[in-house]
């Protein structure tokens, strides 16, 4: 018995079998497509290659599984990663084959490992027998990839090729959620093996389901809540991954404490709360940063904690008597901010624990002191060129999101600005690659979203960088006539960094021009997508109401004024209150 | 202020557990004095002792850290127990007839023995803690050592019970125990399960 298969062995023999569930002969790629559905799978993003042609022999023949044959790998990571974050609860699955194939993954699962996105990749790889010689298409995914998946699996025989899925799932969907690969030799694809439908929870030794949330430290939280005076909440990615948003708005009514919130939490609080703060940290609004820095009683939900929200360490909440720590994951408790007082638990659980534990309370001298806060540092800019202003474009984007689109964001100046903008009256979906900031992220990733949310409005906020980081998938957009629309806030030059340069870098700008970027109507006319562009505020409703009223993806450029900046931000090196406002 | 932590880690025995269990450690800038791994009584299960070299607070990282990876089943911090923690040595010495019997005294006192010798030289094997090798190596040096091959602790916790019983993992579910670390039960035969 090899330890391999005795860890992934089931307990069918042990236990009284299920009844049905007939056994059938299947190759290894039909057993894979079978447990995918047993999944619940119904979208596949990929790209077929030597490697992985057996799955995609026998693909036709599941017609239940949409598969979306993306221009890129990484395209097809990133789609799946949108498609899991946007419909809580799914696995976002990629196929792609060996060697360049599978590597292609890598940026797209770092990309959801750091932001916890429960996605399923299975890559192809050359046969058992000739792993190991260098053969045509060859590389170590399991190694190469190994730092950046919540876990890998090899497959080595093709009967573990239906519990080893299931265990990828499982993994990925739970706890923490994250990114699994699982690496499948094509000779074992092609492989006949013996299959009956399983679908009794999967329970492995080495990975306990998370605790519920300790009685005695929800006692003592609540306690903190009460004696508090000056209380505050920021929320992160983990309130929106366990769906935790009614919790937090009645945890926070009830005791009277402002809730801010990290980027990847942004939308977990809805901003016209009257207790609602703003995003925290770096880039965060200055009111948020100042309440931080006030308060005496500190509860971080569902968050790391990590450099862009504490921007100088030692300037991170230094009144603060008591702070409070509540992660599903125990190594981010005191990795970066020491707590008094940690709880290890989903943060729903947490937050349904606390509920009825905590009284009801009012803190009129600090909330009103915020309220001052708030009027003296609004999220603001300032308009000196009489040019078109990125905020111009998301205000009147956001009035036409009508509290249930989903807004997908890139990464540099323009993810700022949708996340600072950001205005919902409910909690909503905000998604961006917060963590790893991955450039080109959005527009892929806003297929998957649509994908998955058919009936929901998608828009991608992206710069013209990263568009064309990623933007061979106007043709998979087209292709499938994903209704997604796309608002290039574009400013021809790579913004954020040219901003960094400008700032913080003696001014000399390198490397940050970006007028050579292609005619986005014409580029939109090549692939099929329907385009149209403008500089001019008064177009800017006429464009977004005709995107909106098209079915079908739609590009629209909007050449914004290329020295707009983004503000508040903190220097770099500098502390939380050291923020700069726009002037 | 730094310093070297003892962990003794049981991890599913599958190919590539020891990549993931260096490459986490390199991954969050610990370093490894020594490892060592090797099956237990359970052959599904490998222990891997582990001296790493970190920071005060990265101590309670790379257990966290560690804990984390799908394939660790436990992690047990086990610096400052009271514990045997043991190295084994292997040297080649130069051992000429007219140096043989004071080596071999030396030997003796380590309590080591020879296993294999030559006309002019002799594999000596020494096993103990990291100091007594250390001793033993710098006593030997000036005979002449002729090759070295050292390896890493492994270690157990003394006392009367198993300080974690791999019983207490059924290999279809989680832990039966909350914290992995079951106190001393009013069980007295813990090895004939394990």
């Amino acid at each position: 018995m090899t330890p391999a298969r005795s860890a992934l062995a089931r307990s069918d023999e042990d236990e009284s079998p299920t009844p049905a569930a007939a056994t059938r002969r299947l190759t290894g790629a039909q057993v894979a497509l079978e447990s995918l559905l047993l999944e619940g799978v119904d979208t596949i993003f990929g790209y077929p290659g030597g490697a992985n042609l057996w799955l995609y022999r026998y693909l036709p023949e599941y017609p239940e599984l949409r598969h979306v044959l993306v221009r890129h790998e990484q395209g097809g990571a990133h789609a799946a990663d949108g498609y899991a974050r946007s419909r809580r609860g799914s696995v976002g699955v990629v196929f792609a084959t060996s060697g360049p194939g599978a590597l292609n993954l890598v940026t797209g699962l770092a990309t959801a490992y750091m932001d916890s996105v429960p996605v399923v990749a299975i890559t192809g790889q050359v046969p058992s027998t000739a792993i190991g010689t260098d053969s045509f298409q060859e590389s170590d995914v399991i190694g190469s990839t190994m730092s950046v998946v919540k876990h890998s699996y090899l497959i080595t025989r093709v009967e573990d090729v239906a519990p080893t899925i299931r265990e990828a799932f499982h993994v990925a969907r739970t706890g923490r959620p994250g990114p699994v690969l699982i690496d499948f030799p094509k000779d074992l694809q092609a492989a006949l093996t013996d299959f009956a439908a399983d679908t009794t929870p999967v329970r492995l030794r080495s990975y306990p389901a998370p605790p519920a949330p300790d009685g005695a430290k929800l006692r003592r939280i609540a306690d903190l809540i009460r004696q508090a005076q000056r209380p505050v909440i920021l929320a992160g990615r983990g309130v929106i991954i366990s769906h935790a948003e009614e919790e937090l708005i009645a945890l926070a009514h009830r005791a009277s404490i402002p809730v801010g919130w990290t980027l990847l939490g942004t939308g977990a609080f809805p901003l016209r709360d009257p207790l609602a703060l703003q995003m925290v940290g770096f880039m965060g609004a200055g009111y948020t940063n100042k309440a931080v820095c006030n308060a005496d009683l500190l509860v971080m939900i569902g968050m790391r904690c990590d450099d862009r929200v504490t921007t100088r360490l030692d300037s991170f909440a230094p009144a603060v008597e008591h702070l409070v720590h509540i992660d599903i994951d125990p190594a981010e408790i005191g990795k970066n901010v020491v707590p008094h007082v940690s709880l290890v638990s989903d943060a729903k659980a947490a937050l349904r624990g606390l509920l009825p534990l905590v009284e009801p309370k009012r803190e009129h001298r600090w909330l009103t002191q915020i309220d001052q806060w708030r009027e003296e540092h609004p999220v603001r800019y300032v308009n000196h060129s009489g040019l078109l202003q990125p905020q111009d474009v998301l205000r009147e984007m956001y009035a036409r999101c009508h509290d249930e689109a989903i807004v997908l964001a890139d990464v540099g100046q323009n993810q700022i600005w949708a996340a600072l903008w950001f205005d919902y009256a409910r909690p909503g979906l905000f998604i961006n690659s917060g963590g790893t900031g991955t450039m080109g992220y959005a527009f892929p990733a806003s297929m998957g979203a649509k994908l998955a949310n058919p009936d929901k409005t998608v828009f991608c906020v992206t710069g013209e960088g990263g568009f064309v980081m990623n933007m061979q998938e106007m043709a998979t957009m087209v292709e499938n006539n994903i209704d997604v629309n796309v608002v290039i806030l574009n400013n021809a030059s790579l913004g954020m960094v040219r901003q960094f340069q400008d700032d913080f870098y003696g001014g000399v700008r390198s490397a940050v021009d970006l007028r050579h970027t292609p005619d986005f109507v014409k580029l939109g006319d090549a692939f099929g997508m329907r385009a149209m562009s403008t500089s001019r505020l008064e177009d800017v409703p006429r464009l977004l109401d005709e995107a909106m009223a098209h079915r079908g993806p739609v590009l629209l450029n909007f050449d914004i004024d290329p020295e707009a900046n983004v503000y508040p931000i903190v220097p770099l090196g500098k502390g939380m209150l050291d923020f700069v406002e726009a002037s | 202020m730094s310093q070297t932590r003892l962990l003794s880690v049981l991890v599913e025995n599958r190919p590539g557990v020891l990549q993931r269990v260096a490459s986490m450690i390199r991954r969050r800038g610990f370093n490894i004095d020594s490892l060592s791994v090797g099956p237990t009584e359970d052959d599904t299960i490998s222990r891997m002792t582990i001296a790493v070299h970190v920071g005060r607070q990265q101590a309670e990282q790379a257990t966290k850290q560690l804990a984390k990876l799908i394939d660790v089943v436990t992690v047990d911090d086990i610096t400052g127990l009271r514990s045997v923690a043991h190295e084994l040595v292997l040297v080649r010495m130069h051992t000429p007839p007219e140096h043989r019997a004071e080596v071999l005294q030396l030997v003796e006192i380590f309590r080591g023995r020879v296993v294999d010798v030559a006309a002019s030289t002799s594999i000596i094997e020494v096993t103990g803690s990291q100091e007594k090798i250390d001793n033993f190596i710098e006593l030997m040096r000036p005979y002449g050592i002729k090759e070295l091959a050292r390896s890493g602790a492994v270690a157990l916790v003394r006392g009367e019970q198993a300080r974690i019983r791999l019983v207490d993992f059924d290999i279809n579910g989680g832990r039966q125990t909350d914290d992995a670390r079951p106190a001393a039960s009013a069980e007295t035969d813990t090895t004939g399960t394990v």
